[in-house]
């Protein structure tokens, strides 16, 4: 999990710093900012609800500390020098404290700048998304009737639902398997909260950290009506694709030539 | 690089409500929407995957000229909106940076050379080309010299163009599809027990069984949303119960609640065994066989398909006559069963008397629904025929056969193995719907439905594949046109035909979507239309006949195989082709040893003239001509060889070829009906499909009261009691045939001291020329690997991704090793699948075959491994 890395990858990552540090002592807080995001790869802190997408938060924030002010739960934090974070900037660690969701979200309220933009309702924010990441430890994937995160979400039933798939093993029983639903995730972090196991089984992830994404090219059959469009037109030539034409021509008539796989090794 | 904060704005504003209609948008149309990605623009139409023979529907959208998007269609009832990973990426297959666009010829100095370069040429130079090179050999050899290696790709309308072409035109039976490597040994199989093709049951059976047993079938990985429908019944259906047999540990094995891992051929005694043991138990059914079955044998020294001069073929006096049989009584079946005891099985197989005690009480068990699956483990198979007939045998003895959720289903592998392979016919051997050419009743009735004068069509069997790229190396064969296929890959001793390819006097066309082995090693190479860029129609495993329409225009000068087939039919008259033609070893009554008669005067008798082509005597009859371009059921939809032909050529051919059918327990419907429905499963009689055939309730050919009715005409007059005895007729019966174990033609030695067993993988379909050229797959599994015991490795020095070569009697590859992942080998086995142009695996495997069917034995040859 990357926000709680672990030693080896810590020790490695604050040496590294450390002699970026050294190097740039003289530069500015902004510019050092920048020196430390682009050394840990994509931003992987949780923002406060109604934050732009990371590289426009970074830019928009101004550290003023007043969206932490006004969070009534405590849940937002501001980054110090010494962690692996973006400094001065708002984050919150649901583990510890998850975001309430207050419905007048007094932390975008109070944030003098567009860093936070409105999203209303609440359930609107997007704040990361929740990922079952231990499914081995998971009590709900072992059988046990657990699904502390389901009934502990905000938006139980919709967030996280449950799905119900025969238990081979006993031969008589069911799994309630815990399944978030990105549509309705806030991520708010309220089930890493709740996770009753030692390490949370269930984490909130940044958006881009957690989401993979389908290829453009395919859609999902049962989300939509099987209807054959009725106005078709012929289209009148081939489409255009990448390496076609002349030069992919002579690119055929090359590997034409290319007898590597045909040939003895 | 920051955007603006107004630019955030507005994409978040999309994104959210993107999210609130359901829909979530991809993070590149967060920055930027390309016109392509415009939803309400895309054209959405119904079709078929390209690849497996399960069938799955899918959906397509069009924009601008381009398949974009492809989803499952939730309405077919095969996939219901599902897709393996192959299926998720039909909308790239056609995309390749290098898609073939124009004709290539070898020349050198402006003029064909087989020794030149690849140039690009026109169509019209191709086709002359094309044209003096068949008429080269035709007119110095005759019809026997020229050849067309067709497929189980081909759709159904270009399947019945080739046919037409090669048997009713050129007069040549010298057509065969590559499912002579897939599926041959299922249809003699079918043939020799049923008397007619195809499975009777269907998919629906899965869902209503208490057992599943493979037979050499990696469903998990090669027909896999069959097998989730297979998971589905075992979770949920608590008698259920898997069983995998096969030559080492696949994917299927996870499921499984027995799995049995049997040395290579054994199969063949372990049915022996089960039936041996039904019969002890006294677990025959047999009111059912009584009434609905007879017993029957055949030669038993048949040689293994290899050329006379091989040392395996001598002293098998009956290698020529493999297919005969004969029927026997009960008494002698159960005597030649006596020698299968369980113990004999189980020191044969390697599996334990316990598994196969297992087993046989499964099949034993009279009130569980059982079902059989079995791919290339049984077909791929030196007694192929032999195999298919024992899982008949045993679902027979227990009467569990063409009954909702109890039957021996036979799997395909491609598309329309069934629907173009085998119910066009587009083999040596055969005419359309079951009909063959040696018997004149059928000859006659495709004379008189394709309009040809008598004794027009070649009485005598043409050369199956195998011996086409024999007589290619022999020098019989002169003209090969490959289509819809990869031969150079896909032949077993892949060599052999390589260099006679490129070395020998003869002419090599591959029409072809991408610059494949068989493109490179060809004399030319015609681009053509892909899927989606032309009309077609697929049958897939379970009889079902489904329909698409053209979508987008192919690139450059690719065209449909159909155009390419029409178009050459052009260059030849009458008068060239249904003049005497010789034909060497021709013996059959009503025709002059050793040649085809002229019919050129009946033909003027009928109408024709010898100067007309072929092109208007077989493809644009005033009859055809009816069907007119444009067509209401075409919406819109593009069909480029109808506006360049002038009529509906594909609804024309499919209203001609349905009438084969017609009352011949093959009927399809109308080319109409097909673009309005999801596939129907033929017999297709007033407007009903079939989903068990031969069942009372059911099948509309079984009267009330006959319960069941093995109504196929083919073989069903057979010698009684001997291969001398009296024939006696056995309407409406089914054969059940004993079969006895035999050898492997190779076998691992001190010299070669492993089995290679090759087949596929998920990620890769066949050699690999489309899923190649995707490159989320490529990257899934870049590779062909050689799957390895991690004993067998320890032996060699050899480390998991260690280089390796390995070795056959016939060639060489190189490689690397696994030890672990999806396939798990027993010790003295190892595995490679064949997708690979750079593995090109077949230059070790051996051209065996079953002498029956002919089809190749891929799954058995012995090799060794060494480090690179």
């Amino acid at each position: 999990m990357s926000r709680k890395v672990d030693i080896s990858r810590r020790d490695f990552m604050t040496g590294a710093f450390r002699s970026r540090n050294a190097a740039l002592a003289a530069t500015g807080a902004l510019a050092w900012t920048h020196v430390v995001d682009s050394s840990r790869g994509a931003g992987d802190s949780l923002r406060p609800p109604g934050a732009l997408p990371e590289q426009g938060f970074l830019a928009s924030c101004i550290k003023c500390g007043q969206c932490v002010e006004a969070c009534p739960f405590d849940t937002l934090k501001l980054a110090t020098a010494e962690e692996q974070r973006a400094t001065g900037v708002p984050y919150f660690e649901p583990r510890e404290t998850p975001c309430y969701m207050c419905e007048d979200a007094p932390c975008i309220g109070a944030c003098p700048t567009d860093a936070l933009i409105e999203d209303t309702p609440i359930e609107d924010a997007r704040m990361g998304l929740a990922v079952l990441l231990d499914q081995e430890n998971c009590l709900a994937f072992q059988g046990l009737r657990c699904e502390v995160c389901y009934r502990a979400c905000p938006l139980m039933g919709k967030a996280i639902r449950l799905e119900l798939r025969p238990q081979e093993r006993t031969g008589k029983h069911a799994y309630f398997l815990p399944v978030v639903d990105s549509a309705s995730c806030t991520g708010c972090g309220k089930c890493e909260r709740a996770c009753i196991i030692l390490e949370s089984a269930i984490k909130v992830l940044p958006l881009d950290v957690a989401k993979g994404r389908l290829g453009e090219h395919y859609r999902f059959g049962w989300t939509e009506e099987a209807r054959i469009s009725r106005d078709f037109e012929a289209p009148r030539n081939a489409p255009d694709v990448p390496g076609w034409g002349e030069a992919g021509l002579r690119k055929v008539l090359e590997s034409m030539d290319d007898l590597s796989g045909i040939e003895e090794p | 690089m920051i955007q603006t904060r107004r630019d955030f704005i507005k994409t978040t504003v999309a994104a959210s409500v993107a999210t609130s209609i359901g829909i979530s948008v991809p993070a590149a149309a967060r920055a930027k929407t390309e016109d392509w990605q415009r939803e309400e623009n895309w054209k959405w139409d119904k079709s078929v995957c390209r690849f497996c023979g399960v069938g799955c529907g899918i959906m397509v959208a069009t924009t601008a000229g381009k398949i974009v998007s492809v989803k499952g269609d939730p309405e077919c009832p095969v996939n219901r909106g599902l897709n393996c990973v192959k299926g998720y990426f039909n909308a790239k297959i056609m995309y390749g940076e290098d898609r073939l666009t124009k004709p290539l010829l070898r020349m050198k100095d402006g003029k064909f050379d087989k020794q030149g370069k690849f140039a690009p040429v026109s169509w019209e130079k191709a086709f002359d080309v094309m044209e003096a090179k068949f008429k080269e050999y035709y007119d110095e050899y005759g019809p026997a010299s020229v050849s067309i290696f067709g497929s189980g790709q081909y759709t159904i309308d270009e399947g019945y163009a080739a046919t037409k072409f090669m048997k009713a035109g050129v007069r040549s039976n010298n057509i065969d599809p590559n499912a002579r490597h897939c599926m041959a040994s299922a249809v003699a199989g079918f043939i020799q027990t049923f008397g007619i093709d195809e499975p009777p049951g269907c998919y629906d059976d899965i869902e209503l069984t208490d057992a599943v047993v493979l037979w050499g079938a990696n469903m998990a990985e090669c027909h896999p949303i069959l097998w989730s429908r297979v998971t589905d019944r075992k979770l949920t259906h608590k008698p259920m119960k898997v069983v995998n047999l096969s030559t080492f540990t696949n994917r299927c094995s996870d499921l499984s609640d027995l799995e049995m891992i049997f040395e290579p051929q054994t199969d063949l005694a372990i049915m022996n065994f089960i039936a041996r043991y039904m019969i002890k138990k006294g677990k025959v059914n047999q009111a059912f066989v009584d009434k609905h079955c007879i017993f029957a044998t055949g030669p038993e020294d048949i040689g293994y398909g290899l050329p006379a001069d091989h040392p395996l073929e001598q002293g098998q006096t009956m290698r020529n006559k493999a297919g005969a049989h004969w029927s026997i009584s009960f008494d002698e079946f159960k005597k030649k069963l006596e020698p299968y005891t369980a113990e004999y099985v189980s020191k044969l197989s390697g599996v334990s008397v316990e598994k196969l005690v297992e087993l046989a009480e499964l099949y034993s068990d009279p009130k569980k629904k059982i079902i059989s699956f079995w791919t290339m483990g049984f077909n791929q198979h030196s007694r192929g025929t032999w195999v298919n007939e024992q899982i008949y045998m045993v679902h027979l003895l227990g009467g569990k056969m063409s009954t909702p959720g109890s039957g021996a289903f036979s799997l395909t592998g491609q598309p329309s193995a069934c629907g173009t392979a085998r119910e066009v016919g587009t083999f040596a051997h055969r005419l359309p719907s079951d009909m063959i050419v040696a018997k004149k009743p059928h000859r006659d009735k495709s004379e008189k439905l394709w309009k040809l004068p008598e004794n027009t069509l070649n009485p005598k069997v043409g050369t199956h594949a195998v011996k086409m790229v024999r007589g290619l190396r022999s020098g019989e064969v002169k003209f090969f046109w490959a289509m819809v296929t990869n031969p150079f890959q896909d032949f077993a001793n892949a060599n052999e035909w390589i260099k006679a390819a490129r070395e020998k006097d003869n002419f090599i066309v591959v029409s072809d979507c991408y610059p494949t082995v068989s493109a490179k090693v060809a004399d030319l190479v015609l681009p053509v239309a892909m899927i989606y860029e032309k009309w077609g129609a697929y049958g897939n495993a379970e009889r079902r006949t489904q329909h698409w329409r053209q979508q987008v225009k192919a690139p450059g000068d690719a065209k449909g195989d159909l155009w390419q087939i029409l178009e050459f039919s052009k260059r030849f008259k009458l008068k060239e082709v249904w003049k005497e033609q010789p034909l060497p070893g021709l013996k059959v009554e009503g025709f002059p040893d050793g040649k085809l008669p002229d019919v050129l005067t009946e033909a003027k008798a009928m109408g024709y003239e010898p100067e007309q082509t072929l092109f208007e005597v077989l493809f644009a009859t005033p009859e055809m001509k009816k069907y007119k371009w444009p067509d209401k059921i075409a919406n819109g939809h593009p069909n480029d060889i109808a506006d360049d032909f002038g009529w509906f050529v594909h609804k024309a051919l499919w209203q001609e070829y349905r009438q084969f059918g017609i009352g011949n327990g093959h009927d399809l419907a109308d080319f109409d009906t097909y673009h309005h429905v999801r596939g129907l499963r033929w017999p297709v009689v007033n407007g009903k499909e079939t989903q068990w055939r031969f069942r009372e309730g059911y099948d509309p050919y079984v009267k009330p009261g006959e319960g069941f009715n093995f109504y196929g005409k083919a073989l069903k007059k057979i010698p009684s009691g001997g291969p001398k005895g009296e024939k006696v007729a056995l309407a409406g019966k089914a054969k059940i045939f004993f079969r006895p174990y035999a050898e492997p033609a190779e076998s691992p030695d001190k010299q070669y001291d492993l089995w290679l067993c090759t087949g596929r993988v998920l990620e890769h379909w066949h050699s690999g020329s489309m899923t190649k050229r995707v490159a989320e797959l490529n990257r899934a599994v870049p590779y062909a690997k050689c799957y390895m015991h991690p004993a067998d490795a320890k032996a060699r020095g050899l480390k998991r991704h260690d280089e390796v070569v390995i070795e056959s009697r016939r060639g060489k590859v190189k490689t690397r090793i696994e030890t672990q992942g999806r396939d798990r080998m027993p010790e003295g086995m190892i595995f490679v699948p064949w997708f690979d142009e750079n593995v090109l695996i077949n230059k070790l495997t051996l051209d065996a075959t079953c002498p029956i069917s002919k089809e190749t034995d891929y799954k058995k040859c012995a090799v060794r491994v060494r480090k690179a």
